[in-house]
């Protein structure tokens, strides 16, 4: 913020001069990578496929409508399988991410120095790989079907939990915990009353947030085999089936829309 | 009852907020600590309870050192201390008659506290402090529901209900008005004198403090530099406290505010 003197009068400028030389430089080499970028990609890309995109998405349009509406009786089973590899895989996630986000966060760690990076560790391991990635490893492990489903759901969320409850913890009001270790109360029963309230609404939000998310990458799952509504599609594009794929996404987008309407209902209902 | 000998706490930064601090309050007695900002009376109170840990000397509780206390020891010690905070630090998203049964957690086991199945004496109890100070219809009523003078209220029946000898008060008016104010300290002053508790409440109200108080400490860079009657602050002993400043106006306005009080009684 610098002020000069011009005469007797006082300038003010949000920036000096050479600041806003920089910065307009900064501007310039921004455009000039794009540019680059631009001619790169566009070398690369063979633009017949590209320009005759719009006639093939239309064929694939009129071989997908309508929708095989008398085949959504095979759809209930599937949906129910992925609805349940959701929630379960939710669940399990997040009764293993508490004690993490507990050993991770700082006001809370037994000791910052071993503990936290171990706890830390597991977050970011977790939360690095895709679930379909956790699905096929799986699928070698315990074989396919919706068990393994659940458990790589359940993996890709302990990460995702943990990390936004050990912010929720490391942000709560301290003199709570004062106050509360000062009338003598225990170790546990501070984290009971000086703690645990304080974050309850940070934890609904991200249990219902993270299911929400969850119900979306449930429905892939079963492109690798591991269970659920993904099964049907993959089988159904492997046939060339698209009146019956157009009734799976379907069936998707309806669950996806009801679960977001649930999230946001009982994020409603807590904040 | 409480004797605070050669209490030095020195920061992991190096300042030194208390430089060996000599101290003796005797059994039921309400003492005013006053000092300007930094002075260390925070945390003169927070190093008796251990809240901070104090880096030498002694606290002595009714004969008992505090600083040498384990753990267990040590809860057992302060749920004879009762401690009233400046933000009230109730625990917001509780309600009232938890915040005030939360008093009792160093009496309970963590399940009956985690169940919320408190001794029925406990909760009598609570009831009877909640009356005491005016809140019994307020009971039900979550914490963060409240004014900030019901809060205060509130945090004081948390230190009540623990049954201590001792309240260590913290700023107990910083977030008040000054009538609510005024209520608050003569509440704290009264209920020492109905239960023979004795009590250290650090305040930055000097005119307050004179009102309520029948014992002033000052506190300057971590020294006692004035110990005795309200009375006995001068211009002279608040400029040694505080620093250069008019004070005829503070200790003028509560003379009359006194006589005010005295007059309308």
């Amino acid at each position: 913020m610098p002020v000069l003197a011009r005469g007797d009068a006082q300038i003010w400028r949000r920036r000096t001069a050479r600041e806003s030389l920089t910065r307009a430089f900064g501007w310039l080499l921004g455009l000039a990578v794009f540019a680059v970028c631009w001619l790169m990609i566009s070398a690369k890309t063979t633009w017949f496929f590209v320009f005759d995109a719009p006639r093939i998405a239309g064929d694939i349009w009129t071989r997908a409508t309508p929708p095989r509406w008398e085949y959504i009786t095979q759809l209930g089973r599937p949906i129910w399988d992925t609805l349940n590899i959701a929630t379960l895989g939710t669940l399990i996630a997040l009764c293993l991410a508490v004690p993490v986000a507990f050993l991770a966060a700082r006001n809370t760690t037994p000791s910052a120095l071993f503990i936290r990076p171990v706890a830390l560790l597991i977050i970011v391991s977790t939360r690095s790989i895709n679930s379909l990635i956790w699905a096929l490893l799986l699928i070698a492990i315990i074989g396919p079907g919706v068990f393994a489903g659940v458990i790589a759901i359940a993996i890709r969320s302990i990460g995702f939990c943990a990390k936004l409850l050990y912010e929720a913890i490391e942000e709560i009001d301290q003199t709570q915990v004062e106050a509360i270790t000062a009338t003598g109360a225990s170790r546990w029963q501070v984290m009971a009353y000086g703690i645990v309230p304080q974050i309850l609404p940070a934890f609904a939000g991200i249990a219902v947030f993270r299911w929400d998310i969850n119900i979306r990458e449930s429905t892939v799952l079963g492109l690798v085999g591991a269970g659920g509504i993904g099964l049907q599609l993959s089988a159904s594009l492997n046939v060339l089936a698209w009146p019956q794929v157009s009734l799976i996404l379907i069936v998707i987008l309806v669950a996806v829309v009801i679960s977001e309407w649930v999230s946001a209902k009982v994020r409603g209902a807590i904040i | 009852m409480l004797r605070l000998q050669k209490l030095t706490k020195t920061y992991k930064t190096g300042d030194q907020a208390l430089k060996a601090i000599d101290l003796d309050v005797p059994k039921g007695q309400v003492l005013a600590l006053i000092g300007p900002s930094g002075a260390g009376k925070s945390t003169m109170i927070r190093c008796i309870n251990r809240l901070v840990e104090p880096t030498s000397g002694a606290v002595l509780l009714e004969d008992v050192d505090l600083t040498g206390l384990g753990s267990g020891a040590l809860r057992k010690a302060r749920r004879e201390m009762g401690m009233i905070f400046q933000e009230y630090a109730l625990v917001e998203r509780l309600t009232v008659m938890e915040n005030v049964l939360s008093g009792r957690l160093g009496y309970v086991g963590f399940w009956r506290s985690f169940l919320r199945r408190y001794p029925q004496p406990d909760v009598d109890e609570a009831f009877r402090l909640l009356d005491r100070v005016g809140l019994l219809h307020m009971a039900d009523k979550r914490a963060d529901e409240l004014s900030g003078g019901q809060r205060q209220r509130v945090g004081i029946c948390r230190a009540l209900i623990q049954n201590p000898k001792l309240l260590l008060v913290d700023e107990p008016t910083a977030s008040l008005d000054p009538k609510t104010s005024r209520q608050i300290m003569r509440l704290i002053t009264e209920l020492c004198q109905e239960r023979g508790l004795a009590a250290i409440i650090n305040i930055h109200d000097v005119a307050l403090a004179q009102m309520f108080v029948p014992r002033v400490v000052g506190l300057r860079f971590g020294e006692i530099v004035y110990d005795g009657l309200p009375t006995g602050l001068t211009p002279d002993k608040l400029t040694e406290i505080y620093g250069e400043e008019d004070w005829e106006a503070t200790i003028e306005k509560v003379e009359e505010e006194q006589e005010e009080i005295e007059a309308a009684e």
